[in-house]
């Protein structure tokens, strides 16, 4: 009485028979029938014709029979969204009832049909399951609001189920913490922007409390979410690091990973000095080692993280030598990862013993294997200089067994060994020659040829030698090739009385009858070399060489700490950021790790600690640090523009602004009028230039855009914009004084630009003038100096200067400044708006992963989205006229043919504010989204930016 | 998390498939499948693969490929436990972890899934919950059943699944109290030439089996518990009394489970129980050699060893061998050129000993490489490493236990090498 007789069928129609069990009466034959066509379902066959029978089957006190039919509706509502209507009434029913194993099935279940129309009615069971008395139920109702949440969004959070989830992490129990915790990870990664997981020391405290009591697998969500949190201070991290490390001793590898990872970020911020260090760095040997008892599979994924562990610290692991020592019968992958820890770990001290093991591996079967071994005897060499002598002796012997792929992995290790240790090896060299004929892999042929050229004046017959390779040179692949003609031009050059015969031949094949621009060019560039000045031909293929540097495989620091963020994921198993992998890389935020800081440093308001860390997520809009080649292209393939990029750029007035025109007149011409400028600007993009040969303006763009970069400088001297001046106090209300003026800022200083007219019978004199108090601190750096009494019908142009040091008063509207002006005949009062940008400072270009950070940082509730209408300019020159007025674009880039440019700015009081303009190239209207800490700035803002565009 | 579940049998055939969000075609199975014939070996299969649109993650249990599909970012390590937890669930269902086991039990197999996974999330892993949930197949079970017509679906929320212990169900009675722990610890050593010892390790594990009711709460003390200084410890222990007592205190999960594994490195001295006296040497120009491995027991505190079995990987030449054992059999295969010898139990008066001629291919220089012994044998009553339990202490119940505890050393791996070293 097995379930295989579910997989027997009868010849005539399967479906028909079933569908007459299905509606039998008896309810025994009505559950076999459901097992056969589940049975059918396993296998991958297609028995949603059977839909309605089955759902009728579903109101039923017998358990087993209703989990069973859910199952088959998982399956199959999706393809019969109508149908799966009618279960609706039935999952309502269950969630009422009295048995919570059931009404935590029917949520489990109706979260689990993935049809838009059951959503609906899904809503209200849920609500009421979130808030259910048995956590049971509100456990599995947490994990159901995920679900939802990946069918609709929207819903999820219109119904505000986000929130009740959030407040399930202080669940008084510790199974519902985790799963809630599971179900805000899994929603926060399609959601980078928002801060869902939004953690304090409260609820840090909880997670922990939790921690202790949950099941192993909420233990891994909630040390997952725990590794994304920022302590506050040194002292914080250590008191979390504390309550972690019991978990090192799980029996459940995963949570021993995960807790590795927590303490591996957390350790971070430790001072080193501290005893705690030092006990940490202890105990986290033991479990890495453990983790290399358990199976083949969990070992594979132990080694690439101990690799990144081993890389970021060393000391954990180093006397953990030998149980990194390969076993026969362990699987090749994990052989392989073993090895290249063992030569991580490599040392002085126990060098002797690594040698020795890896002598033995080179006699094994598995090519691969012993292919990487010997390889690793080299690294070893170059890494431990002590040991370079015994290296190169395991290597000639390995050399004598003349096992093919042996003896040509060696000679490709020995190469590396030269060059590491120029002139100390060579007696080894006539070893190698002895084994040239059997060399048949390009790399292993290129290395020996190489040797040959370098030590060309030790070798006897270092001609003949070459000369062999010579006959067959056109089969050769390119690498031998190439490293042929050098070699043989280095025979010349040190035995250039026999070799010109093999050189003349080697440069005429190289440069006449291959079409192999590299072989080609490099065979020009020789043969100009020699012809024309021999000693300098000498000097540059004969230079002395780099050494290599120790270990060449090291991952770059700065992904090394972005991976150890990611301890025990698949970014560690592929040691590439999840950027590099994730699918659409929606989820995909950038961790990076937090900076050790002093107990008093503040690492909470990136405002203010520029160079502080960056907050752990970034949104995934934004290009990231690591992919500067993909802003390349993004810059390059925008949408072509019209004419030269800078046609539009603005014409500035003042004297100062005449340069800034010369400049941009100067710079223009410069492009425009020879290709070389425009090539070396683009030369640092060659790959977009050849993505898009027909776009000439685009790649003339960047060449420009960089040239604004590299003149940074020289742009900010020509000073903001200047509207033109306007009359603030009509003579009228003034006794005959006339006051026009503008505000401007120049090279970091603010200045009144003011015009005072007599127009009264009389003469003026004794001018001074004073600010109110007001929103920014605007007040006269020096008196008002009007130097000669002022006839009448005379004018007189001062600037003024000022300073943001006065006393501050918040104004309505907040740009309004109230000034007195007082001449010897009265005290007149008026009011003028100043535009904002006049407040603008030069350094408020933010970093970019700065501004990523804030950006996140700053809620969604303080951006502010305005449209600046009528502004046909492109990207590039909004970016460059927004520059001239201190608004710095961070990045650019190109979404589905809008430009997107992402700009800061920092006011005189120390307020960033963050953009976001969206161009499209066909609508005239720009979108302006600005995030602040202090909202209230924005519309100023927006008109500043309305004013500087179009004008 | 875990998106879909393909298990996959050893020629190639997916017979079940199980999807927790939408579903997957099993086309995506094609990209194992190609790794699969890359990797020749089944056992070399990498555990994860990544496919354009996929990660497959597997693992390789009882013939059985056990494939789940991932979709975000996840940590693998969670993933393989998790499918390590779904075979050993089979495997305490139906006995055995087989095709043919799964196939039987297509049904309970499907329930099974469904409860230990949520929207791939991890929803019920402990055995005795999912005992409670779904009651194992016996034959009295499904002949009771298909008279009363009740199921194996247990209607009610088991008892453990929220509680702080979730390994155990409340209400738990046996008519004879008993708790047992079995240590077995496998001693893993590479020896050199000349004897001594460069590497050993000691890992350790206690396997406890306990059929006690109620609630006891349980501590177990060691007389030298400095001995273990890196372990893995079952959920149910408390670290804490660990820490401060080196007291293992913990309220048992009823039935059999692990307890804690542990590991005692090289620096606390492991005496290896047995020796080996070896001859192994190949003539020149003659195309033979001889071979002659005699193996004694050591410092084994009196305790014989059995269950001994040698194996040497030969080098390539070696065509085949001529050998006589004084005690039990041997055997050469010639293609993958492994000599196994069972030699059963050692006794000191007669040490059993194998010698004989070892054939080479003609012409073929005489083989360089040193072939590694290796030899697993089994000591009962005697844990290698010293470990030795003081005392079991129950509280919370009243009656008295039957105590019990035994030890076994395995010599999993004793590879005698004649190079200056070697491994295995």
């Amino acid at each position: 009485m097995t379930d295989s007789k579910y997989f027997t069928t009868t010849k005539k129609g399967e479906i028909f028979e079933l569908k007459a069990e299905l509606n039998s009466d008896k309810k025994e034959k009505k559950k076999e029938a459901v097992k056969k066509v589940i049975a059918s379902m396993t296998v991958g066959k297609d028995v949603s014709a059977l839909f309605p029978d089955v759902v009728n089957c579903m109101q039923t006190d017998n358990l087993e029979l209703k989990k069973l039919v859910y199952l088959y509706l998982m399956n199959y509502a999706k393809s019969q969204p109508d149908m799966a209507i009618m279960a609706v009434n039935t999952f309502v029913k269950d969630c009422e009832d009295p048995n919570p194993l059931i009404r935590a099935l029917a949520v489990r279940t109706m979260g689990c049909i993935r049809v838009d129309k059951i959503t609906e009615y899904l809503c209200e069971p849920l609500r009421k399951c979130l808030k259910d008395e048995d956590p049971y139920v509100r456990k599995t109702a947490a994990v159901c609001v995920a679900k939802l949440h990946d069918i609709n969004a929207q819903l999820v959070e219109d119904q505000g189920f986000l929130d009740t989830l959030k407040d399930l992490i202080s669940d008084s129990n510790p199974m519902v913490v985790a799963n809630a915790v599971a179900a805000l990870s899994e929603i926060a990664e399609s959601h980078p922007s928002s801060n869902l997981l939004d953690l304090n020391p409260q609820s840090i405290n909880k997670l922990l409390t939790a921690l202790n009591e949950c099941t192993e697998w909420g233990q891994i969500f909630i040390l997952d979410c725990l590794a994304n949190y920022m302590p506050k201070d040194d002292r914080e991290a250590q008191s979390i690091c504390e309550r972690v490390t019991p978990r090192l001793s799980h029996a459940n590898s995963a949570v021993v990973l995960s807790a590795v990872k927590v303490l591996m970020k957390f350790m971070e911020m430790l001072s080193k000095d501290l005893d705690y260090y030092g006990t940490l760095l202890k105990k986290l040997a033991p479990p890495l080692v453990t983790l290399l008892s358990a199976e083949p599979e969990l070992q594979y994924v132990a080694l690439r993280n101990i690799n990144l562990i081993v890389q970021k610290r060393p000391e954990i692991l180093k006397h953990e030598m030998k149980v990194f020592f390969v076993k026969y019968n362990d699987p090749i992958y994990v052989k392989l990862e073993k090895l290249d820890i063992m030569i991580r770990l490599a040392s002085q001290a126990n060098i002797a013993q690594v040698l020795a093991e890896l002598k033995e591996y080179a006699t094994e079967v598995d090519v691969d294997f012993v292919r990487k071994a010997v390889r690793a005897i080299g690294r070893c060499a170059i890494k431990v200089e002590q040991s370079a002598e015994r290296c190169v002796s395991t290597l000639l012997d390995l050399i004598q067994t003349k096992v093919n792929y042996v003896v040509q992995e060696a000679i490709v290790v020995i190469k590396d060994i030269f060059r590491k240790y120029p002139n100390k090896y060579e007696s080894v060299i006539a070893t190698l020659c002895e084994n040239l004929d059997s060399l048949d892999e390009p790399e292993a042929r290129a290395a020996m040829i190489w040797i040959v050229g370098e030590y060309a004046e030790r070798i006897d017959n270092a001609d003949e030698l070459l000369e062999s390779f010579l006959e067959g040179f056109h089969d050769e692949s390119t690498q031998v090739q190439l490293q042929l003609l050098t070699a043989i031009v280095k025979l010349f050059l040190k035995k250039p009385t026999e070799t010109q015969e093999l050189v003349q031949q080697v440069l005429s094949l190289a440069t006449q009858d291959s079409d192999n621009p590299d072989l080609r060019d490099r065979g020009y560039i020789y043969w100009r070399l020699l012809s024309t000045d021999p000693v300098a031909a000498k000097e540059v293929v004969l230079a002395e060489k780099p050494l290599i540097s120790e270990e060449t495989d090291l991952i770059e620091p700065t992904l090394l700490d972005e991976l150890i963020c990611y301890i025990g994921t698949l970014a560690s198993v592929y040691h590439k950021p999840p950027s590099a992998f994730v699918e659409g890389s929606r989820g995909v935020t950038h961790k990076s790790l937090l900076p050790r800081t002093g107990s008093n440093e503040s690492v909470e308001s990136p405002d203010t600690a520029p160079s502080g860390g960056p907050a752990a997520d970034q949104p995934s809009v934004i290009p990231t640090q690591g992919d500067l080649l993909g802003d390349l292209l993004n810059l390059d393939l925008g949408p072509p523009v019209s004419g030269p990029p800078m046609a539009t750029a603005p014409v500035q007035m003042g004297a100062v602004d005449l340069l800034g025109g010369g400049l941009d007149i100067l710079l223009r011409s410069d492009v425009g009028g020879s290709p070389a400028m425009g090539g070396t600007g683009g030369s640092f993009t060659p790959a977009p230039n050849t993505a898009a040969p027909t776009n000439v303006g685009a790649p003339l763009g960047t060449g420009l855009g960089d040239l604004f970069d590299l003149t940074g400088g020289v742009g900010t001297l020509s000073g903001s914009y200047v509207a033109p001046k306007t009359v603030w106090l009509p003579a009228m209300k003034a006794k005959g004084l006339e006051i026009s003026g503008t505000f401007s800022r120049q090279v970091g200083s603010i200045s009144m630009d003011l015009v005072l007219t007599n127009k009264a019978l009389q003469v003026m004199s004794d001018f001074a003038i004073q600010f109110n108090r007001n929103s920014f601190g605007l007040a006269p750096a020096a008196p008002l100096q009007v130097h000669a009494p002022l006839a009448p019908n005379q004018s007189v142009e001062i600037s003024l200067p000022l300073n943001t040091v006065g006393s501050v008063m918040k104004m309505d509207p907040l740009n309004n400044l109230q000034v007195a002006v007082k001449n010897n005949i009265d005290v007149f009062y008026f009011s003028t708006l100043y535009p904002l940008h006049i407040l603008f400072v030069e350094d408020g270009k933010m970093e970019r992963q700065m501004f990523l950070a804030t950006w996140k940082d700053i809620p969604n509730e303080n951006e502010t989205q305005f449209q600046i209408k009528d502004c046909s300019l492109n990207a590039d020159a909004v970016s460059s006229k927004l520059q001239g007025s201190n608004i710095f674009t961070v990045a650019k880039r190109n979404v589905e043919g809008q430009d997107m440019l992402y700009q800061s700015l920092k006011l005189t009081n120390g307020i960033w504010v963050l953009a976001e303009l969206r161009i499209q190239p066909s609508n005239p209207n720009l979108t302006l989204s600005l995030k602040c800490r202090a909202p209230e700035v924005s519309q100023y803002i927006y008109q500043a930016y309305e004013t500087i565009l179009k004008n | 998390m875990i998106h879909s579940l393909f298990l996959i049998n050893c020629s190639g055939d997916i017979f079940l498939e199980k999807h927790w969000k939408s579903v997957v075609s099993q086309s995506v199975c094609d990209y194992f499948f190609e790794a699969q014939e890359k990797a020749i070996d089944v056992e070399n299969v990498p555990p994860v693969i990544s496919t354009p649109h996929h990660y497959l993650i597997s693992i390789y249990r009882d013939k059985i490929f056990f494939v789940s599909v991932i979709q975000t970012e996840v940590p693998p390590l969670f993933v393989i436990e998790f499918l390590h937890r779904v075979a050993d669930t089979f495997q305490d269902y139906f006995g055995e972890c087989s095709e043919t086991a799964i196939k039987d039990n297509v049904v309970i197999v499907y329930e099974l899934l469904e409860e230990m996974l949520d929207n791939g999330f991890p929803l019920a892993t402990e055995s005795n919950i999912l005992k409670e949930l779904i009651k194992p197949p016996t034959i009295l079970r499904s002949v009771v059943n298909s008279i009363t017509g009740s199921s194996n679906v247990g209607d009610t929320l088991p008892t453990g699944q929220l509680s702080n212990i979730p390994w155990r169900r409340a209400g738990v009675k046996y008519t004879n109290n008993e708790a047992y722990f079995d240590v077995i610890e496998e001693i893993d050593a590479i020896i050199d030439k000349s004897g001594s010892t460069v590497f050993a390790e000691i890992q350790g594990v206690i396997d406890s089996c306990i059929k006690l009711s109620g609630m006891p709460d349980l501590s177990l003390s060691f007389m030298n518990p400095r001995l273990l200084d890196d372990v893995s410890f079952h959920p149910c222990i408390r670290f804490k009394r660990w820490e401060s007592e080196r007291v293992l205190s913990f309220i048992p999960p009823d039935g059999n489970f692990r307890l804690i594994s542990y590991r005692v490195s090289s620096q606390n001295l492991v005496a290896i129980p047995v020796y080996v006296k070896h001859m192994i040497s190949f003539k020149e120009n003659t195309s033979s050699g001889r071979f002659d491995v005699t193996i004694g027991p050591k410092q084994n505190m009196g305790k014989t060893v059995e269950g001994v079995v040698m194996t040497v990987h030969m080098p390539k030449a070696v065509l085949n061998m001529n050998l006589t054992a004084t005690q039990g059999s041997y055997t050469f295969d010639p293609v993958t050129k492994v000599l196994t010898w069972d030699v059963g139990k050692i006794t000191p008066q007669k040490l059993p000993n194998l010698k004989g001629i070892v054939n080479l291919q003609s012409g073929a220089p005489k083989p360089e490489e040193n072939p590694s012994l290796n030899i697993q044998f089994k000591i009962q009553q005697l844990a290698i490493s010293g470990l030795k339990v003081n005392r079991l202490d129950m509280y919370g119940e009243k009656y008295k236990p039957f105590k019990g505890s035994s030890f076994v050393s395995d010599g999993e791996q004793e590879p005698k090498s004649l190079s200056s070293q070697n491994f295995t």
